[in-house]
């Protein structure tokens, strides 16, 4: 004999036994399902927190890298500030050493991407940056030749370029060749970059005379904060000081709703599991009433009892837990080197994570994985342990001890809860409150669900045909063990179909708006990536002149910074016309004309008019130009390509304002009889081919609607997790219900119904219960989608959208629900029966 | 490089951009009586061979350098200090016409009959006038100094001895005022070093009696002299130039720094023309790590000159290219 097998023959391993083993003999495939969906619901949100977590790590340790020892980070919009703030920095007593910089996205030649380039002193980058300094001396001399570069060793390697190559990039639509002097310490910078002298880089990259970056490092003894605003205050407008912590911070703000909303969906399903749990642990405590009513009687208390019972679920968090911080971690690291950082959302696109683990956030969600099973199995386990055990040793008692479940008023509380915490405003710039309301509805919807349930079955006609009638009768006579079938169907029904709608109404206003946004039939413009390439007036003029082309208008796209905490806003410069703005954006009000005396329009878009507080009517200082000058808010588009915001104004003015001649984008019409094809052949002709692209409308609609799904896959991937684990809770409820009426089926058996009939009856009741839970899901689903479209999604991303109900995939999810549902029904009922099922009945005496 | 280009003053004090290098390089003893501290102040001049013609105003036309170091025998070690930066935007540069060199707040400027530098940092500031109390004293020939066979590599040179120091230098904390002599001397070439020149040995000696002296030797790879030169200027004016085979520096003794695993020879037998003096240093760590500015690593330290074993001056010991071969 094993020490293992005398450990268990002693009963020294009588509390494992008791705890592990006997339930899992009991019911091996609902133990299983049960671990399964806890570990899933952990997996999930230890997988979506680690990636995110890893990516703005990565992203911190970026900006702290380039800012090296620099105490503050002096930063302007892309089109810079004038050199001579670098000299005014630099004369001030506190500044110990300051490095002038040029920081660009310089789109890469043949290559759909671009580098990030930093143009600074080396000189000064011994006292600001050392890290960043070549090691070998000789590399900063070469450093002076106008064509030289240094690449991190994340850039080498992702270029496949080494010393002595030239590396070939698109300033304007020119290609230009840089030379590869030498590569950065190893671990200097982790991620990609391109090292230039000031010099060079103001040359090369076309910004004489302009700087976009200082980095500052104090004297010491300076009052950091105090310095910081002294100095905030003779920076220009749209030029602000911050400390590099500041810098690193700016990516957790851009992603953090985005983080919350898949933190959100994990948890989702964490709480689906939890609800699995609680159903399958109901119906499981309800079959073993007996056992527990024997060992009452034997003395067993309650509150051992209830320990035992909750100690059970425990025992399951536990496993799923662990087994879900395996499963997530693996996950991540798949995540990160599949998909990549961002999740594929776009924010982090050019950052390379590794794997950063967390073990107190690993922990969390363990813990999370045991409170949700233990709160699950925590009801039942009180209620099992509360009965009298004289009346729960008969028979028929599992409908008895339900009818303790009050829990209507509970449930339209909650309800009532929810909406009313539905209008509450963003907190922390977060949709916390949209997010408890939808949790508070959907416990609601699940309490009231008993009653709600017994009613709608009150009112069911008994039909004529045996097995349906005997169906019918069943759930009216136990309206509350149906509840709880009926409730795990409405959990994942409405949670479906909430984000069914919402993501349908989404893609809908996604469509109408590029619709909107696209009215030519051409697209050109230099280079998709990077912040060097544009089109001179020359070339301007050349693709205006091109034969075929009938109309051409061009788009200066610029950005500004308008809060050093934010990512700069984006300036478009176009067409737009107080008079006509309606035609070009799609505005969500009516348009503002200023009088004559105000000053000139503006358009901002959703996103930015939340960020800066704007309404139409408004005044607002821009820093557009040298000299900030006052605009007036004409009106708020819907814009859902900038996520940082934008703002739209007329291109005249801003070439009247700025003397900037250089253009983006530019949208063409073409005469008519022109092909697209032709058209596109002839503007090739006119212009450097390498350095711009062509879009049809068609192809932009294509690429846009693409990077729409490539942001939401991630979100679809967590949302059929959950609906998955939801169709389990329906499952387990379904085979742990047939498996409690054995003695009921052998009845039948004995009064002569065939297993067929008995399969059938078992059908109809499936479907009754899908039918209503599909009923109160794509209700109470509805209501969610209203949250989610009108509370959630506009705090979490400032944009508004028009409800779309997507009624045929809705209608066809119905029909899938209620078909599994019906199969799982007779399924379970089979495997119920495939005892004997005759012998059952006695296990009542 | 020209023999018989006539040094002109002031004008000459002032920077030559035109030449790819150029110092203005002081050094001296403070406190002699009491606790003696050496120091050095230097501000280079480079100007980079650029192959195009930047428009941008941060374009390296000039790259300024400046080193400071403070010997005290009671640390062991220099206290030192040290800039780079690219002219322009009046940040950093240096004046013609007269001497004036500046790298953001550090600066050594002319005015009048003296001299002024400044240097601040956490750890070693510096305010020390310097009065001129005898005239310039040329090197080779007129100001034509030649470092090599080849007649191209040489330098223009001048130096000003017996300078009268007062001022004040702060160490960690309050300024404490120092009053000593020091020597000055401004170089400006454009090929300073011969292909076999790896780096070179130079004393200038401030002597007792008034007089002064210069002495320098180049070295190659195998650690010969190839060239020397040095002059002596007699306390009543009179000036003996040497020629290379005149002077000779024999290493007495070498210190190997623990931290670069470099041996210098700090102490030397230097015979110039007909004089013998032992050159002493005031501490044998006097090593100066610029790899930050220079991108070198050299050997700068006060000594004593001793002749028969008492000291007849004092002055400094510059031993270049023993780290690595000195690139300019």
């Amino acid at each position: 004999m094993t020490a293992f097998a005398r450990a268990f023959a002693t009963g020294r391993w009588l509390p494992l036994y008791a705890l592990v083993v006997g339930p899992f003999r009991e019911n091996p495939g609902r133990t299983v399902l049960a671990i399964a969906a806890i570990a899933l619901g952990v997996a999930l949100g230890v997988a979506v927190h680690l990636v995110n977590s890893s990516a703005l790590n990565e992203f911190e340790l970026a900006a702290r890298h380039l800012a090296g020892e620099a105490d503050l980070v002096v930063r302007g919009p892309r089109a810079g500030f004038d050199e001579a703030l670098y000299a005014r920095l630099s004369r001030l007593p506190q500044v110990e050493a300051a490095n002038p910089a040029l920081e660009l996205d310089v789109p890469l030649a043949g290559r759909q991407d671009s580098l990030k380039i930093i143009g600074f002193d080396p000189l000064r980058a011994a006292q600001v940056q050392p890290a960043l300094l070549p090691e070998r001396r000789g590399l900063v001399s070469d450093l002076f030749d106008a064509d030289a570069i240094l690449l991190s060793p994340a850039a080498t390697e992702w270029l496949g370029l080494k010393p002595g190559d030239e590396l070939r990039i698109h300033v304007g639509t020119r290609t230009l060749a840089l030379n590869v002097a030498g590569v950065l310490p190893q671990g200097a910078y982790r991620q990609r970059i391109g090292v230039m002298d000031i010099a060079s880089a103001q040359w090369r990259l076309e910004r004489l005379g302009r700087l976009n970056r200082i980095d500052l490092r104090l004297n010491s003894g300076t009052d950091l904060e105090a310095f910081r605003r002294a100095l905030q205050a003779m920076l220009p407008l749209g030029v602000h000081a911050a400390t590099p912590e500041t810098e690193g911070e700016r990516g957790a703000n851009l992603t953090r709703a985005y983080r919350l909303n898949l933190d959100m969906l994990a948890l989702i399903a964490l709480f689906t599991g939890a609800f699995l749990v609680f159903s399958s642990q109901v119906l499981a405590l309800l079959r073993r009433r007996t056992q527990f009513a024997l060992l009452r009687t034997i003395g067993v208390t309650r509150g051992a009892l209830a320990a035992q019972l909750v100690a059970e679920g425990a025992v399951i968090g536990v496993a799923g837990g662990a087994l879900g911080v395996l499963l997530g971690y693996a996950l991540a690291y798949y995540a990160l080197s599949l998909v990549g950082a961002d999740l594929g959302a776009g924010y982090f696109r050019s950052i390379a994570a590794s794997l950063h683990a967390e073990p107190q956030a690993l922990a969390l969600f363990f813990a999370l994985g045991v409170l949700y099973a233990v709160l699950g199995a925590a009801a039942p386990a009180w209620e099992a342990a509360r009965r009298a055990p004289a009346p729960a040793l008969r028979a028929g008692d599992e409908e008895e001890g339900l009818r303790n479940l009050r829990t209507l008023s509970w449930g339209i509380a909650a309800i009532a809860a929810g909406l009313l915490l539905a209008l509450a405003p963003a907190i922390n710039d977060l949709p916390i409150a949209g997010y408890v309301s939808i949790a508070l509805i959907l416990l609601g919807a699940v309490l009231v669900m008993p009653r709600l349930a017994e009613a709608c079955l009150d009112r069911l006609p008994l039909p004529s045909r045996a097995p349906a009638a005997i169906a019918i009768a069943q759930l009216k006579a136990t309206p509350r063990q149906a509840a709880i079938s009926v409730a795990a169907i409405v959990i994942s029904v409405s949670l479906m179909v909430s984000m069914l709608i919402m993501v349908s109404s989404f893609r809908t206003s996604l469509e109408a708006w590029l619709e909107r946004m696209l009215p030519a039939d051409l697209y050109l413009r230099a280079a998709r990536f990077g912040e060097t390439a544009f089109l001179t007036p020359e070339e301007q003029a050349r693709i205006a002149a091109t034969p075929g082309v009938e109309r051409a208008e061009f788009i200066r796209s610029q950005n500004l910074l308008l809060a050093p905490e934010r990512p700069p806003v984006t300036l478009l410069a176009g067409p737009v016309e107080a008079g006509t703005v309606e035609k070009l954006l799609p505005l969500t009000g009516p348009s503002y004309v200023p009088r004559a005396n105000e000053p000139p329009p503006v358009w901002v878009s959703e996103v930015a008019a939340d960020f800066y507080r704007l309404r139409t009517g408004d005044r607002v200082r821009l820093p557009i130009g040298d000299t900030p000058l006052l605009y007036t808010v004409a009106g708020i588009w819907r814009d859902y390509a900038r996520q940082n915001g934008a703002i739209a104004m007329n291109r005249g003015l801003y070439v009247q304002i700025t003397g900037d001649r250089l253009v983006n984008d530019t949208a063409l019409w073409l005469a008519k009889g022109t092909s697209l094809a032709d058209a596109q052949r002839a503007l090739r002709g006119r212009l450097p081919e390498a350095a711009i692209e062509i879009a049809t409308t068609r192809e932009v609609r294509e690429i846009s609607l693409k990077i729409f799904d490539r942001t939401f896959a991630i979100t679809y991937a967590l949302e059929i997790a959950a609906v998955l684990i939801g169709l389990f809770g329906v499952s387990v409820s379904f085979s742990a219900q047939a498996l409690a009426r054995r003695r009921e089926f052998g009845v039948l058996r004995h009064i002569g119904m065939t297993r067929l009939e008995i399969g059938a009856m078992l059908g109809c009741e499936g479907a009754l219960l899908a039918a209503l839970g599909t009923a109160f899901g794509l209700a109470v689903g509805w209501v969610v989608s209203l949250i989610l479209i009108h509370v959630v999604n506009r705090q979490s991303f400032h944009w508004s959208m028009e409800m779309q109900i997507p009624w045929l995939p809705l209608a066809g999810l119905a029909a899938i629900i209620v078909a599994a549902a019906v199969a799982t029904a007779v399924c379970s009922g089979r495997a119920a029966m495939r005892e004997d099922v005759i012998r059952a009945v006695r296990e009542d005496w | 490089m020209v023999p018989g280009y006539r040094l002109r003053f002031p004008h000459d004090e002032g920077s030559h951009p035109d030449f790819r290098l150029e110092w203005w390089y002081v050094t001296g003893w403070l406190n002699e009586a009491s606790k003696p501290l050496g120091f050095q102040i230097t501000f280079f001049r480079a100007r980079p061979e650029l192959n195009h013609d930047n428009p941008s105003a941060f374009t390296p036309r000039q790259i300024m350098i400046a080193h400071a170091a403070l010997s005290d025998p009671f640390r062991g070690r220099l206290i030192h200090a040290q800039r780079a930066a690219r002219q322009g935007f009046g940040l950093a540069g240096a004046d013609r016409g007269r001497t004036g060199a500046w790298i953001y707040d550090w600066r050594l400027e002319q005015a009048g009959d003296s001299y002024h530098a400044r240097i601040t940092g956490r750890q070693l500031s510096m305010e020390l006038g310097f009065a001129v109390t005898q005239p310039p004293l040329n090197q080779g020939q007129e100001g034509y100094s030649r470092k090599g066979p080849a007649p191209e590599h040489a330098s223009y040179y001048y130096s000003l001895p017996h300078l009268k120091v007062s001022g004040t230098i702060a160490r960690d904390g309050a300024p404490k005022a120092v009053t000593g002599s020091a020597w000055l001397d401004h170089e400006w070439s454009s090929s300073y070093m011969a292909e076999q020149a790896v780096g070179w040995d130079w004393i200038g000696i401030n002597l007792a009696d008034g007089g002064a002296l210069m002495a320098f030797r180049m070295r190659d790879q195998q650690g010969g002299s190839f060239w020397a030169g040095g002059a002596l200027r007699h306390p009543d004016g009179r000036l003996k130039v040497f020629l290379p085979d005149e002077v000779r520096f024999v290493p007495r003794r070498e210190w190997r720094s623990a931290r670069t695993g470099t041996t210098y020879p700090v102490s030397f037998l230097v015979r110039a023309g007909d004089r013998e003096f032992a050159i002493e240093p005031l501490f044998d760590d006097q090593e100066h790590d610029t790899r930050a500015s220079t991108g070198t690593i050299y050997w700068e330290g006060a000594v004593r000159a001793l002749r028969d074993g008492k000291a007849v001056g004092l002055g400094y010991l510059e031993l270049t290219g023993y780290w690595r071969r000195v690139e300019l």
